[in-house]
């Protein structure tokens, strides 16, 4: 009867001699997947670039029409670039859908999770602020 | 006898054992918390002040700004006074647990006079030297239940009524066994005086003679205070706290810091009683006091983070079925042994 009850406390003793599992949260951020869903952003080629071509593919796959008001422009070899591009955090329901259609590869889901934002305004991405800014955070061509 | 000098030490022990209790008694809540989450491998509260260090100054500003509410219908006078008693009477046993040996010297000369200070042990470091001083104690302990029955039922709330019955209940039950289990001690050492029931551990704690004793002691004692695996009274998590549901800001911080001095009253007991007070080696008396007393509040704390809780009929059954037995048991063998021993 009173050996259980010891076994019990060493239990506990030991689970507080060892180390907590707690993610401090604001200061430890968490790893996630390769494979997460962030919001979707224009990757761009090694040389810089945006490998977009402006043929609307993801506009037109977007079930919850957050990739609106894609411009084409010109290039010196006739290739289309976009020269305008929204893509509107509001409305974007992170379903990866725009990233399939994608014929070049060319807008993927990154891996950022703290999207909140105090204004509005600053969740609807011109064509700048949608472009890739840390390579580090994509996913690899192969998928 | 000299009443200046016996008022103004007395006033100063006073005050000394007073501030260093109630900063334990803050201290505690923050040790249980951490204790317990880092049982549950977790952090406990480290947020505020370095490893949270300042939680219970938090805490208290809390508490402090919370409304005050008094329930329609309540008993505004004994709804304000329960949680005084509680208070209160935790508060009080400390009066007579010596803490150290002699803190001051046996005579110091005054401007020329020559002052006694082994009057009302003065020099010793104790409140008060009585030779009734574990009658005090108990005496003490249990008028901690009217705090809890009153408040139960001057809150007006059938739950809270209820609450303060079962604490009623459970506090008389054990009350026997913690009495009982300490007899051996007091057999032992010839005396209900705190102090000469330490100086006769001076070579062997108690607790090598009364190992039951010691036992029965702590069980009773974790039920006296309403602590898992006893703490049916509050239920924290199924029922809402039982007697203090109606309580809140500084009221209900008393009924907490009365709980929590039961948890620092019971622990320096059973050090006073069985684990030989502030005797030990090379460390000063004070600091002996202080670890043992800690090592059983941390051990309360542990087991609290181990077991679950009783049903009530098991609460009874071992309360009344198996600890009042063995404790007159436990009497009956200590009386057999000195009559054998001593002739």
């Amino acid at each position: 009867m009173i050996i259980p009850l010891l076994k019990g406390l060493a239990t506990t003793l030991k689970m507080a001699l060892s180390k907590p599992i707690t993610l401090q949260y604001p200061e430890e951020k968490r790893e996630v997947s390769p494979r997460w869903r962030g919001h979707p952003e224009l990757t761009i080629d090694a040389d810089g670039t945006r490998r977009c071509v402006a043929c609307t593919l993801c506009l037109e796959v977007c079930p919850s029409n957050a990739i609106t008001g894609i411009e084409a422009g010109e290039a010196d070899d006739h290739g289309k670039y976009p020269v305008a591009f929204t893509i509107d955090l509001q409305r974007c329901i992170f379903c990866g859908f725009c990233q399939e259609a994608c014929p070049k590869g060319a807008i993927k889901l990154n891996n950022l999770y703290e999207l909140a934002q105090y204004d509005k305004k600053l969740l609807v991405l011109d064509i700048e602020r949608a472009t890739q800014s840390k390579p580090q955070l994509r996913l690899g061509d192969w998928l | 006898m000299n009443l200046p000098l016996l008022i103004v030490v007395s006033v100063l022990k006073i005050a000394v054992v007073m501030g260093v209790l109630l900063t334990c008694v803050a201290y505690t809540v923050l040790l249980e918390r951490k204790v317990l989450g880092f049982i549950q491998l977790r952090y406990g509260p480290n947020r505020v002040g370095p490893w949270g260090l300042l939680q219970p100054v938090a805490d208290l500003i809390k508490l402090m700004f919370k409304e005050d509410f008094t329930p329609p219908g309540a008993n505004k006078y004994l709804f304000l006074m329960a949680p005084v008693i509680t208070a209160g009477a935790a508060f009080l046993p400390f009066a007579v647990i010596p803490f150290a040996g002699n803190i001051l010297p046996p005579e110091i000369t005054f401007y020329g006079y020559k002052i006694d200070l082994t009057v009302a042990a003065l020099n010793q470091g104790v409140v008060a030297d009585t030779n009734i001083g574990l009658l005090y104690i108990f005496a003490m302990g249990s008028l901690g239940v009217y705090g809890a029955i009153l408040g139960g039922w001057a809150s007006n709330n059938k739950y809270s009524l209820l609450g303060g019955l079962r604490l009623c209940a459970q506090m008389v039950s054990y009350e026997l066994a913690l009495g009982l289990s300490v007899i051996g001690v007091i057999m032992l050492a010839g005396s209900l005086s705190t102090v000469q029931i330490v100086e006769a551990q001076k070579s062997i704690p108690f607790i090598v003679y009364q190992p039951l004793g010691f036992v029965l002691f702590m069980v009773a004692a974790m039920a006296e205070c309403g602590r898992t695996p006893f703490d049916l009274i509050e239920c924290e998590n199924e029922l809402v706290a039982g007697y203090q549901t109606e309580y809140s800001s500084m009221k209900w911080a008393l009924f907490m810091m009365g709980e929590y001095t039961h948890i620092i009253v019971a622990s320096a007991i059973a050090t006073t009683l069985f684990l030989g007070g502030w005797h030990g080696p090379v460390l000063p008396p004070f600091v002996w006091f202080m670890g043992k007393t800690f090592a059983l509040v941390f051990f309360f704390i542990w087991v609290r983070g181990t077991f679950p809780r009783f049903r009530f009929d098991q609460l009874m059954q071992l309360g009344w079925k198996v600890l009042l037995p063995l404790s007159l048991v436990n009497i009956l063998v200590t009386g057999a042994v000195i009559l054998l021993i001593k002739g």
